[in-house]
């Protein structure tokens, strides 16, 4: 079953992004297939996990090469689970991105594109989570890492490239960081399988592990956002499209703390660096929240409050116990789907507002009381009022760090008590000001009348999003023919960076796009998400149940290691 | 085997300029910084692979005197990889230039809105506060000053401005 299945996630989203390429003419066709092969993988991974809860791990060599030879697959709980998760929020913001394109019209480009590049990102996802060897596991980064690139600078405005660059040299360092550390585990063990790597590596002299082992957890920390590697994340995130920013936010650090998790399980079980660790998840969480408390732009805030919660799941694999890692496993699934919805959330905002900054904002709740409760929930969640999903992760990470015991792990849990609080306290910013408050207190009325009346002569050299451009005569660039001198460029720049941090929107909108209701795609996508995330809750006993098999079977390591190699003995 | 002593330095060479490349500011050199970083990681790939052997190719050369084939399949792949990123890092550098003749990292305006703000309770909403683009009517003053500074510099009337 699971040899024939265990491909799959990988290769329908590789067809589906060719045939999506070779529709690229017709819109609606192109938006069918994509949604339906999202579909079609998430239908297969639901049957990935039942099958690997049912009858424990399993493996499949791609291409019929003998192990350790081949490439192999592996399907365990861990993985099955990350997999039903990732492409269920995949399916949602594409949806939801499907719901934006329609609204705003723009048929042509770059839409083309961003369906079968987005479809390619999820098989980087699958790729990665199910890799059975770490040159795989290279390659499934590397094919996601590609397309986040394309996405994440889609339409080419000049904030977005800004962000983008900071973001793909990042990316990339840790990509050679990676591919060097991958080398040298060749060199000291001769084998890149991640079974056969699990026997050999304990058998290396102390001072090889470590080395080897930082250099891994160093490559996985920069991907995952780990403090002090995630100065990257809150710089380049908010800049993309909503939808884009959302699938970020939920998949592409979680592969880093799923490949963070196996280094520290599978690999190096000793336990060696977990004191580092304990030290970088406390840091991330109070460095990362503290963050998120300064800023007035809710996608920033967002973005730094993901940083932050980075940090628990550290937190759950830094204790070294069984315990810890359940929390930590359920806090990841919790934690896509909160921080994918929170996100779209804030793209729905930005619609209906017309900005993302608070101080900006006003009256949503009375405007749009529907939007209001999409953000509230998701919000909630997030900070962890009971009994929301995120309370039982948050709980049940702070009773394994009490049962732990050690000072380290009490210094933690206080950690964690108050990043929650201060969660509690930046989503409770945003609620009070762009939601509760009445629009007459919020400058957002007359700044966008004030704004309007100077928008044309204000906006005009600054290159618009083509997918974003609702206002008339803001997509045309040097559209009315100046020629371009030194003055010009510098006007250019000083237009571009008075609009840094709102790539998407010229304020004026807001007057005009608050008329507007919200299109209905976007809001059913996102009120699926905010549903599933309550559904979490009421499904947390089964999922935590097996998020507990999962870390028990992660620190076991023999069903890992029997799935690829069968009972006989490693070679 | 003699164990060689070209392989390391070059690549310590190799990592050393790639790294005070990426370093830069300017995109063409951190482009030039990482494909010197990936040529470093490839020949420290190729050096896993032990000493230098006859080609791997069955029947052609003896099992016991080839080289390992996995490490040079591992440089292929990696040579692929970095031979696309670098063509998107190229168009990056492209697209930045159209946009602003420049191809220098940007700074992240809002970050250093947050950085400077002396007054950490935002509550109040004191103009000083608010980015530039959130001030309605200060916007305008401020644009006007740039304007004129501008008009200095590059010998245009202040009056002919986009207005």
């Amino acid at each position: 079953m699971i040899g024939v299945l265990a491909p799959l996630p990988v290769l329908l989203p590789l067809l589906g992004a060719a045939g999506a390429l070779l529709v690229a003419r017709h819109p609606t066709f192109q938006r069918t297939l994509s949604v339906l092969v999202l579909t079609a993988v998430l239908a297969v991974s639901v049957v990935l996990l039942l099958v690997a809860d049912a009858e424990g791990a399993g493996a499949v060599s791609v291409g019929g090469w003998p192990v350790p030879l081949g490439v192999v697959l592996v399907v365990d709980r861990l993985s099955a689970l990350m997999l039903v998760v990732a492409s269920t929020v995949a399916l949602g913001v594409l949806v939801f991105a499907v719901g934006q394109g329609a609204a705003d019209g723009s048929e042509e480009t770059p839409l083309s594109i961003f369906h079968p590049t987005f479809l390619v990102l999820v098989a980087g996802v699958s790729n990665a989570f199910l890799a059975g060897d770490l040159f795989n596991l290279y390659v499934g980064f590397e094919i996601l890492l590609m397309a986040s690139y394309v996405l994440l600078t889609l339409g080419g405005t000049a904030p977005r490239i800004r962000g983008g660059v900071t973001y793909i040299v990042v990316s990339l360092t840790s990509s050679l960081l990676f591919l060097a550390a991958i080398g040298l585990v060749y060199a000291a063990t001769g084998t890149v399988n991640m079974a056969q790597l699990a026997v050999r590596l304990g058998e290396l002299p102390e001072g090889t592990q470590v080395l080897l082992q930082s250099m891994l957890l160093v490559a996985f920390g920069i991907k995952a956002a780990v403090f002090p590697l995630s100065a990257w994340l809150p710089d380049s995130y908010p800049t993309a499209p909503a939808p884009v920013t959302a699938v970020f936010a939920g998949l592409l650090t979680k592969v880093g703390v799923y490949a963070l998790i196996r280094t520290q399980t599978l690999l190096f079980p000793g336990g060696a660096l977990d004191d580092v660790l304990i030290w970088a998840a406390l840091a991330t969480m109070v460095v990362g929240i503290l963050g998120a408390v300064a800023q007035s732009d809710l996608r920033r805030m967002l973005s730094f409050t993901l940083v932050s919660h980075i940090g628990y799941m550290v937190f759950g694999i830094a204790l070294g116990t069984a315990a810890g890692l359940a929390g930590a496993v359920f806090y990841v699934a919790h934690h896509i789907a909160i921080q994918t919805t929170l996100f779209l959330v804030a793209g729905l905002v930005e619609r209906q507002g017309g900005t993302t900054s608070v101080n900006r904002l006003g009256g949503l709740a009375r405007r749009s009381p529907l939007l209001a409760v999409l953000f509230f929930v998701p919000a909630m969640n997030l900070a962890g009022i009971p009994p929301l999903s995120g309370f039982i992760g948050k709980l049940g990470l702070l009773e394994a760090g009490v049962a732990q015991g050690s000072t380290a792990a009490y210094t933690l849990v206080a950690g964690g008590v108050v990043t929650s609080l201060l969660t509690l306290l930046a989503v409770a910013r945003v609620w009070t000001r762009a939601f509760w408050r009445s629009p007459s207190q919020a400058p957002a009325e007359e700044t966008a009348a004030a704004a309007a009346a100077d928008a044309t002569s204000r906006r005009r050299p600054v290159d618009e999003a083509p997918e974003s451009s609702g206002t008339p005569g803001s997509g045309d660039g040097d559209g009315d023919g100046r020629p371009r001198t030194a003055f010009s460029d510098a006007w250019r720049r000083h237009t571009a960076v008075a609009t840094a941090s709102e790539p998407d929107l010229p304020p004026a909108a807001g007057a005009v796009r608050a008329l507007r209701p919200l299109p209905r795609t976007m809001v059913g996508a996102t009120a699926a998400l905010v549903t599933l995330t309550v559904a979490l809750t009421g499904l947390a006993g089964p999922l935590y149940g097996l998020a507990d098999r999962a870390s028990t079977d992660l620190y076991d390591r023999s069903p890992y290691v029997s799935s690829v190699f069968g009972e006989e003995e490693v070679p | 085997m003699t164990p060689t002593i070209v392989l390391p330095v070059m690549i310590g060479g190799l990592y050393a300029a790639g790294v005070y490349l990426l370093l830069d500011r300017s995109l063409t050199r951190v482009l030039l910084g990482f494909l010197l970083l990936g040529n470093a990681t490839n020949l420290l790939l190729l050096s896993t692979g032990g000493p230098a052997g006859l080609a791997p190719i069955l029947g052609y050369s003896d099992a016991e005197e080839i080289n390992d084939p996995l490490p040079q399949a591992l440089v292929l792949t990696a040579i692929v990889i970095t031979f696309g990123i670098s063509a998107f890092v190229l168009a990056l550098i492209h697209r930045s230039w159209r946009l602003a003749r420049n191809e220098a990292v940007g700074t992240d305006e809002e970050d250093r809105r947050v950085a400077a703000r002396r007054d950490t309770d935002a509550d109040e909403l004191d103009p000083d506060d608010l980015a530039p683009e959130d001030r309605a009517a200060m916007h305008a003053d401020s644009l006007r000053a740039d304007l004129e500074e501008l008009a200095d510099d590059v010998d245009v009337p202040a009056g002919r401005g986009p207005s």
